[in-house]
């Protein structure tokens, strides 16, 4: 075998990158938990199609917080604004303008995907420039902004687009012409998030086990060094900001297709805050986190709210305490705890 | 043209007022978040105890309504002692994403702590429970003034001309501006920045109290969302004024203030865009606010 020895061995540091796109066989877990729920609880697959949603979103934010370490309270506007594209171009009266291809779910995620992008790209390149506290702000502005705007756009222009408050109800075609929405058993629209999710996990993880991927840690931890080094920084920051967003557009284009209709709640300072707190409750900087965090707070939410009820607001004292307790005592999230634990127990994996 | 210029006037007059109270609550943070970097979100928390505290003293307990305000200031100022001391401390020297987080964590607990003692339905003080020279009007000639708002700008103006004294003429507003500028600079030259820190702590809190107590009637009523639907309202009077800086927190709420309330005026169905939309360009052209330090 001449040619086997003809070609060089890939140096150690080429290995290790290309060991971390290996999957391991742990890595079907939440895919395995996520098809046995389809069954095992039919009357939650709301719930649970909008916990695959969240997970996305939870993933994109992740992106940029836990890996790059840009810290945003704002990326509903990116939810949001995917989240009104899909939505607006669903909406039954404008079919007929839109060659009646509006209402395609696949029409809507690309055009979700792409307005979160570009919405991305304008607002990172003035964001990005600035640091800490500014930087905070701005993306709070942001949201804030788009937020008033999706509120108050039908009584500024005097016609229907965004239905203000009471958002808009449309009805999606079915997926590829086949796969009928299921607004009663949830099934469709269940398959449909986990196959979007799919897809952008495996966008995400090959992203972030790439080289580029490293670079961002990079970033997080010492940008001196990477400047030091000659890495692009501003243009790094500024290419994971964009992936970010329109990760988030995508998840919010399905979180609106999968309902059948959307609210300016989407692009609410609440919905922000509650997904980096999912993010954290998780862990930040790591893929799985995001799925643990969407979880734990999901089911906590529902059943301290089922349980205990909304009012008094039992679950804004659970999720501020979890909170507090996450940020002095766990700050590297659950799987951090996680990880503590096995690296105790002795049974670390190499 | 003359109703015009009546017109601008009172749009102005209102709009000061208001600023006057985005001031009185976001003044204490200003100095808290450049005197330790630290990024409070919970501030609101703070102003809405304090307007809990007031409403309940003034229509429960028939306290009269300034010194309504005065206990509320003191029982919140000891408040923010008591949560600096025993939690905020642990946090100073984390990161900010952790900040962020823990103080988003305490404003949701408020909230539900409030909901908890005092319900949800929104809170007012009914106008026979106010000092009589707090209702009624004042005739400026070409235009009526509710007296409620003049009071709010007249304490407003004291409360400034008092830190503004405060800060540039004693010895611990020196200090202060010291630690503002360079904590380790201040510390090698013997101040104390810890204790400083607690006191401006406990003077914002208190601050932010009595703002909480005098905005209840100009907000319209107080809600245990209140915490968090004002929470960005604070923070960009702060980072729009640039950190630490009492003169551009004053003159950010006159800004922000001014606009804020012409715009709900000229366009009620669009007017929160306005100062969302300043902020956005006043934090392009200078990041570090309009009187912050560059760098």
């Amino acid at each position: 075998m001449a040619d086997a020895n003809m070609t060089p061995q890939p140096s150690p540091a080429v290995q290790q990158l290309l060991r971390r796109h290996r999957f391991r066989v742990v890595e079907l877990l939440p895919w395995i938990a996520a098809i046995a729920v389809f069954y095992l609880f039919p009357g939650y697959r709301l719930l649970a199609t909008q916990v695959l949603v969240l997970i996305l979103f939870a993933l994109s934010v992740d992106l940029i917080v836990g890996y790059a370490g840009i810290v945003t309270l704002g990326h509903t506007a990116y939810f949001g604004t995917g989240a009104y594209a899909a939505a607006l171009l669903a909406r039954p009266e404008w079919q007929e303008t839109l060659w009646n291809v509006g209402a395609q779910p696949l029409v809507g995620i690309a055009a979700g995907t792409v307005a979160g992008a570009l919405l991305g790209l304008i607002s990172g390149w003035i964001i990005l420039r600035t640091r800490e506290l500014t930087l905070l702000m701005l993306t709070l502005a942001l949201t804030f902004l788009l937020h008033e705007l999706a509120k108050d756009i039908d009584g500024l222009t005097g016609t229907l687009i965004t239905g203000g408050f009471d958002g808009i109800n449309f009805t999606m075609n079915p997926i590829l012409g086949i796969f009928e929405f299921d607004p009663i058993f949830y099934s469709t629209n269940y398959w449909y998030a986990f196959a979007v999710l799919v897809v952008g996990f495996l966008i995400v993880r090959t992203i972030v086990n790439s080289p580029f991927g490293a670079t961002l840690v990079g970033i997080r931890e010492n940008v001196r060094r990477m400047h030091a080094v000659g890495s692009p920084v501003q243009r790094r920051m500024l290419m994971v900001y964009v992936i970010s967003c329109a990760i988030a557009g995508l998840a919010g284009a399905v979180w609106v297709q999968v309902q059948d209709n959307v609210t300016i709640a989407v692009y609410e300072f609440e919905l922000a805050g509650a997904i980096l707190i999912m993010v954290i409750l998780g862990g930040t900087g790591r893929l799985y986190g995001a799925f643990i965090g969407v979880l734990v707070y999901m089911i906590l939410e529902n059943l301290t709210e089922t349980v205990l009820g909304t009012d008094p607001p039992y679950w804004e004292l659970v999720v501020g305490g979890a909170l507090v307790l996450t940020v002095l005592f766990a700050p590297r999230g659950l799987l951090g705890i996680g990880e503590d634990v096995s690296t105790m127990l002795g049974r670390k994996r190499r | 043209m003359g109703e015009i210029l009546a017109n601008a006037t009172t749009i102005l007059l209102f709009g000061i007022a208001y600023a006057m109270l985005l001031f009185i609550i976001s003044v204490g943070l200003s100095i808290t978040m450049g005197l330790m970097g630290f990024v409070n979100l919970a501030h609101g928390s703070f102003a809405m105890v304090g307007g809990y505290v007031t409403v309940t003293l003034v229509s429960g307990e028939g306290v009269h309504f300034l010194l309504a305000l005065v206990i509320a200031f003191v029982v919140v100022a000891l408040l923010g002692v008591i949560l600096e001391k025993s939690l905020y401390r642990w946090i100073y020297r984390r990161p900010e994403l952790d900040q962020v987080l823990f103080t988003i964590g305490i404003v949701f607990m408020s909230v539900a702590a409030v909901t908890f003692v005092w319900d949800n339905n929104p809170r007012n003080i009914p106008t026979p429970d106010l000092p009589g020279f707090l209702t009624g009007n004042l005739d400026l000639g070409f235009t009526q003034f509710p007296a409620y708002r003049a009071f709010m700008i007249l304490a407003g103006g004291v409360i400034v001309a008092a830190l503004f004294y405060g800060l540039e003429r004693t010895r611990i507003g020196a200090q202060v501006r010291a630690a503002v500028d360079n904590r380790r600079m201040a510390e090698s030259c013997g101040i104390n920045t810890t204790m400083l820190f607690t006191l401006v702590f406990a003077l914002g809190s208190g601050m932010a109290a009595l703002g909480g107590g005098l905005g209840i009637q100009i907000l319209g009523g107080l809600k245990p969302t209140f915490a968090f639907d004002f929470l960005v309202i604070f923070l960009i009077v702060v980072a729009v004024g640039g950190l630490g800086n009492i003169r551009g927190t004053f003159f950010a709420a006159l800004l922000l203030g001014i606009i804020d309330y012409a715009g709900n005026y000229f366009l009620p169905s669009g007017g929160g865009f306005f100062i969302y939309g300043v902020t956005f360009i006043v934090l392009l052209l200078r990041p570090q606010g309009l009187f912050g330090k560059a760098g």
